[in-house]
């Protein structure tokens, strides 16, 4: 199915396929949303590309999905807004259920910092060169990563501390 | 204008509990432990439509060491209980707690790993409200129970 584009996006996407032709993997659209899929080791320089050439001065949201298959089973998603000539695109990369590790993007975005804080904190997905990388809502000794598929809608019984019931006092 | 009008220069008798949990009970101050939307209704309870000063509830007070009653209104995560639990010991005795709306009660339709499925897993609840949110009426009905547990304790003397 050929791409339907507005005019800054057929920017974006010609520059995106000129500079890096290995690293983009696929692109597609879905719901009037355009994304790309790129390779996940070179994501700082797109990121960094796509900022300082091409206005992406935006960094809307990252968000993590877990899709629960043997291969690259966590995706990353990166929602990129450009404000001088309106446009809105999805970056998309991959990596293994294996220890994944992406590189941060907080250098280009320093918003991307609790963003990729939340990623982490639900799916264990851990940024390299982030500059403060903890769990951003679960408590700090949790050991689990609430947003993947296996972890039981619940959560397990006894991993959170509640309070005692008794105060010091008595 | 009063009573006295109506006795003249006689007198009552009572029972010193009856005198003291008489005024206990229609001088309980709240803490609001606003949490999410149940916070708004409570708002409202507080305020002159539904006026809480009828009751000597009307006194909101933000210090835990000023209050006696804490209600929990809305949906507690297992972060926040930690402070909630902190305000609650805070509290001098007698306290008691309203958990107010489904959520505070039992988790509501927060059935989820980072929500405690009710505030009574972590503090002792006197008074429950339905709803999601209870209409400020629900939670006047939960402070006249209050009301009536103070009103049946023995404050003073121990039955022998």
């Amino acid at each position: 199915m050929s791409l339907q584009l507005s005019e800054p996006l057929q920017i974006t996407i010609d520059s995106l396929n000129e500079t890096f032709s290995e690293k983009v993997i696929e692109i597609y659209q879905s719901s009037g949303d355009t994304f790309v899929l790129v390779d996940a080791e070179s994501i700082v320089e797109i990121c960094t590309h796509l900022k300082e050439k091409l206005d992406y001065v935006y960094l809307s949201d990252v968000f993590g999905i877990d899709r629960y298959t043997s291969k690259e089973r966590f995706e990353v998603v990166y929602n990129l807004l450009t404000l001088k000539n309106p446009a809105r695109i999805f970056l998309k990369v991959r990596c293994e259920e294996e220890n994944p590790e992406l590189d941060s993007v907080s250098s280009v975005w320093p918003s991307a910092s609790w963003n990729e804080r939340e990623v982490y904190d639900m799916f264990g997905i851990r940024f390299r060169n982030h500059p403060d990388l903890r769990r951003i809502f679960m408590p700090e000794d949790f050991k689990y990563y609430p947003l993947r598929k296996e972890f039981p809608l619940l959560g397990i019984p006894g991993s959170i501390e509640l309070p005692s019931s008794t105060p010091d006092t008595e | 204008m009063g009573i006295e009008s109506a006795l003249g220069k006689g007198f009552l008798t009572t029972k010193m509990d009856t005198l003291v949990n008489w005024a206990r009970s229609n001088a309980a101050w709240p803490m609001p432990m606003g949490l999410a939307c149940c916070a708004i209704e409570m708002m409202a309870f507080a305020g002159p439509r539904y006026d809480a000063a009828r009751f000597g509830s009307e006194v909101m007070r933000f210090s835990p060491r000023q209050a006696d009653v804490m209600i929990v209104a809305g949906w507690c995560s297992y972060k926040m209980s930690h402070a909630i639990r902190r305000i609650w010991d805070q509290m001098p005795d007698p306290k008691w707690c309203i958990a107010m709306g489904a959520c505070a009660s039992t988790g509501g339709m927060h059935r989820c790993y980072g929500v405690v499925q009710g505030v009574d897993n972590f503090l002792p609840v006197d008074a429950y409200i339905s709803g999601c949110p209870p209409r400020p009426d629900s939670v006047l009905h939960a402070l006249m129970k209050i009301q009536d547990k103070i009103k049946s304790e023995h404050s003073i003397m121990l039955d022998t």
